[in-house]
């Protein structure tokens, strides 16, 4: 399933702890194969995601960051992935001004028993990520 | 810090793809680790103990178990780490099995990714603090929404459990479809009968505040401490002077009202009680067809009233209603029959839906419980049952299946042959599904002692011919065409979810899935209660069930409220938002976007504003700590640093990796 024969590529993953963490182990637990690149942070809420965790890991030297979280009005706190949509809307088109391709970055919305769909972005996106290649590295 | 770190095998289950060993191994070199090893079941007994010995043996200050989710463990082995003495807070879990072993390939890369879960839980575990929960009170009333039968279960456990109950139902009467229902499979006793009894309870039993024809406006708050409007929809009849006695039904002149009780198989009146055992026994005007709203002039009813009820001006109202816990049991929809134009529901007045075939049948039913043509009043001889009308067919959205639909369709062929013995009755099926007690028995007596006829296969087409029906389709397993000519088609529409479920699952800030239905907790374990504290599941409202099912669903969420309002105080979570008073510089950005009004602006001693959490109000979400633009408010277990943490370790590593090659 490695979407890049070869080498992995770092992509980090940030998910709500109530839709796409729980559609992340309903993906495991009915055993739906997926690249291995991804590590996940979880997160109580999207709206918990400060875009700086996103520009933190870019630069830090990974080569993609995933957000994911509850669809939009089915949020576990009534409205966090409203604020997160505007947030990261905003982020994701402050990305080329940095050096970045802005589609290193992607947010999605997968609920807890969309398995089968967490299973697709993860492959989608890891796909995405290799077709750009390993990101900028800069040293410390 | 002194961390331990335990990998778990789980059986084969990780060790399978992922090498535990080495992981363990690995993590021994991880900062502050002091102790690290691999278990082979670490949720075990034996696999708690060794956490909890190797805590005290090592003085170890934190823990991180590698195994599963810790949306399944997490609780469990926060309380083992307790056991051994420390906070349960001072605990991670990385999960290595849903996110790595189970849906990896490459024990390579699987061990390599399990080994970077692992630190990035040892990195966040260095900033973890001991927190300790507050207890708050609470409010020991439920809330139940949805009076069928697992509402009505739900509600009489509470109530006889002491608790006060409201119990609301969007119709005018409680009951549900069961209430429709002529007799119940897989005893063929009369549905009123068994019903009938327990909505009485209901309307007598002093516990219980019943609000009908009303719906859930909103809910604010928390468990223990929700705050819901009910909104009463007008219904142009002050109920606390009718008596249900009818007469208004009798006279108003408005004849051909659309009646949903009887699924539209004949009309009703403008003003109606929707049958005689309604409970509340109270009339409603549709006002859709009253003649005083549509030409403004009629009065009948008013003028007939015993009791002066009718008032043509009211207007919604509302009430609110303070409770600790809510129970959802909202119920399932039909599916609509005229989806499948080669059934010609909707066209031919003789093709009808399994529960207007239940309002034929029932005595108390427009019919009076003669089978009766729709089309011409006739009785039918033949009958032709087509299964799966809406379930397991993906060309229609419905993939699932219904599950009660062969057991019903079973009932009425035996209530058919009851009602016309010299009736023939045809079942069109995919699979006979009849798993419950005394199921398959009874879809046997079905075939055997009333002569239906199964045939395996699907229906192409319903066409008329003269005055009766043709039916064509094919008998798998003789692998041949039929054709029958039918006087009534009886089509067995699955379910789906009720209209508006997911407006109300938004409001109680539960989950659903693709179809609609309210998602559990849990599939196996947590089978009635939601990922929001205090709401809970019951009946079809969670997936298409039967009676019994929903009966039973809805004494276990009475049981789940019970359990839980067996204290005087819930403790809340202590993973809320915590403010720098150093840092804050009272801005008020965090108390509006706070969606639970959790934070409030307070003067400091020298009288300058700051942001304080109510800690029991705080749900965790935040929202507030990335809204602060001081970072004064953070949220604990949650912070910036420990989700920076987890960043710097996943990167760290790709960096150093990166700059090797
Ligand atoms: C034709 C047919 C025959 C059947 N025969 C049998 C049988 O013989 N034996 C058997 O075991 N099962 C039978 N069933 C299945 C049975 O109908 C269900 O198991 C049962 O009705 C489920 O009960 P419930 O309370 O979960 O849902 P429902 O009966 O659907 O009740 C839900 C209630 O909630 C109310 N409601 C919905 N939304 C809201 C809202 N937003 N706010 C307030 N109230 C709301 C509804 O008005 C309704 O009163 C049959 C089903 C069909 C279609
Ligand atoms: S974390 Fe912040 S925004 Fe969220 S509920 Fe608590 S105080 Fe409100
Ligand atoms: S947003 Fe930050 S600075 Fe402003 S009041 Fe809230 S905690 Fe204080």
């Amino acid at each position: 399933m490695s979407a890049g024969n070869g080498r992995e590529l770092r992509i980090v993953g940030f998910l709500c702890n109530w839709c796409s963490y729980g559609g992340a182990d309903t993906a495991g637990v009915s055993r739906l194969g997926q690249p291995t690149d991804l590590r996940i942070i979880r997160l109580p809420c999207t709206g918990r995601m400060d875009p700086l965790f996103m520009f933190k890991a870019l630069l830090s030297g990974a080569d993609g960051v995933l957000v994911s979280g509850c669809h939009p009005r089915d949020c576990h706190y009534s409205e966090g992935n409203f604020y997160a949509r505007r947030r990261l809307e905003l982020a994701k088109r402050l990305l080329p001004t940095l050096g970045f391709d802005s589609g290193r970055f992607e947010y999605t919305w997968v609920s807890a028993s969309e398995g089968k769909r967490w299973q697709q972005v993860v492959t989608a996106f890891t796909e995405q990520i290799h077709t750009l290649g390993p990101g900028p590295k800069f040293s410390h | 810090m002194k961390i331990g770190v335990f990998v778990c095998h789980c059986g084969s289950n990780i060790a399978g793809t992922v090498d535990v060993a080495g992981v363990a191994q690995a993590a021994k070199n991880f900062p502050e680790v002091a102790f690290a090893t691999d278990l082979l079941y670490s949720c075990s007994e034996p696999g708690q103990e060794a956490i909890v010995q190797a805590v005290q043996e090592h003085d170890l200050d934190g823990v991180v178990v590698a195994a599963c989710t810790p949306r399944m463990h997490e609780p469990t082995f926060r309380r083992a780490v307790e056991r051994a003495g420390l906070n349960r807070y001072m605990f991670e879990m990385a999960n290595i099995r849903e996110h790595c072993s189970w849906v990896g390939k490459d024990k390579d890369a699987n061990t390599r990714k399990a080994s970077d879960l692992v630190l990035q839980a040892v990195e966040k575990l260095r900033f973890d603090r001991p927190l300790q929960a507050k207890s708050f009170d609470i409010n020991k009333r439920v809330l139940v929404v949805g009076g069928g039968v697992a509402g009505i279960q739900a509600a009489l456990d509470c109530a006889d459990g002491g608790l006060e109950v409201v119990l609301l139902e969007k119709t005018s009467t409680i009951g549900g479809k069961m209430a429709k229902l002529d007799k119940t499979f897989p005893t063929v006793d009369c549905s009123s009968c068994i019903l009938g009894p327990k909505m009485v309870d209901v309307s007598m039993h002093p516990n219980i505040t019943l609000y009908a024809y009303a719906e859930l406006e909103s809910v604010e708050g928390y468990v223990g401490n929700f705050e819901v409007s009910v909104k009463k929809k007008a219904t142009y009849v002050d109920w606390d002077k009718c008596t249900g006695c009818g007469l208004c039904m009798e006279k108003c002149p408005s004849k051909k009202a659309y009646d949903a009780f009887n699924e539209g198989i004949a009309p009703t009146r403008a003003i109606n009680i929707p049958f005689p055992q309604a409970i509340p026994k109270r009339a409603v005007i549709d006002p859709t067809y009253c003649r005083q709203f549509i030409k403004g002039k009629c009065g009948v009813c008013a003028k007939v009233c015993p009791t002066e009820a009718i008032d043509y001006e009211m207007q919604d109202s509302f009430v609110q209603e303070k409770v600790g816990a809510v129970i959802t049991a909202t119920g399932y929809d039909l599916f609509d029959y005229r989806k499948y134009g080669e059934y010609g529901g909707g066209r031919y007045p003789d093709v009808i839906t399994s529960m207007q075939y239940e309002r034929l049948l029932n005595a108390s039913g427009p019919t009076g419980g003669h089978i009766q043509r729709p089309s011409d009043g006739r009785e039918p001889k033949k009958v032709v049952f087509i299964q799966c009308v809406g379930s397991r067919d993906k060309s229609v959205d419905r993939p699932y299946c219904s599950g009660f639909c062969c057991m019903y369709t079973a009932k009425q062929t035996i209530l058919t042959k009851d009602h016309i013995p010299d009736s023939q009755s045809y079942v069109f099926y995919m699979d006979i599904r009849a798993p419950g007690k005394m199921y398959d028995e009874f879809t046997r007596r079905a075939m055997e002692e009333y002569g239906a006829q199964y045939i395996r296969g699907r229906v192409s087409q319903v066409y008329p011919y003269k005055d009766s029906l043709i039916v064509r389709g094919v008998d798998t397993l003789l692998g041949s065409q039929v054709e029958i000519e039918a006087d009534l088609v009886v089509l067995a529409v699955g379910a789906e979810a009720s209209r508006g479920a997911s407006e109300l699952a938004e409001k109680l800030r539960i989950s659903y899935d693709a179809y609609g239905f309210y998602m559990e907790s849990h599939p196996k374990l947590r089978p009635v209660e939601t990922n929001t504290a205090g709401v809970y599941l019951a009946g079809a409202c969670q997936g298409s069930k039967d009676i019994p099912a929903s009966v039973g669903q809805g004494s276990a969420a009475a049981a789940k409220v019970l359990a839980l309002f067996s204290k005087d105080q819930l403790e809340s979570d202590p993973q809320v938002a915590l403010v720098s008073q150093a840092r804050c510089v009272g801005c008020g950005k965090c108390v509006q976007t706070c969606p639970f009004g959790a934070i409030q602006l307070a003067e400091d001693r020298a009288g300058n504003p700051k942001a304080e959490v109510i800690e029991t109000v705080c749900q965790g979400c935040g929202l507030c700590t990335v809204t602060c633009p001081q970072s004064a408010i953070q949220l604990q277990h949650f912070t910036d640093n420990q989700i920076l943490a987890e960043v710097n370790a996943l990167c760290q590593q790709a960096m150093e990796e990166s700059f090797e090659s």
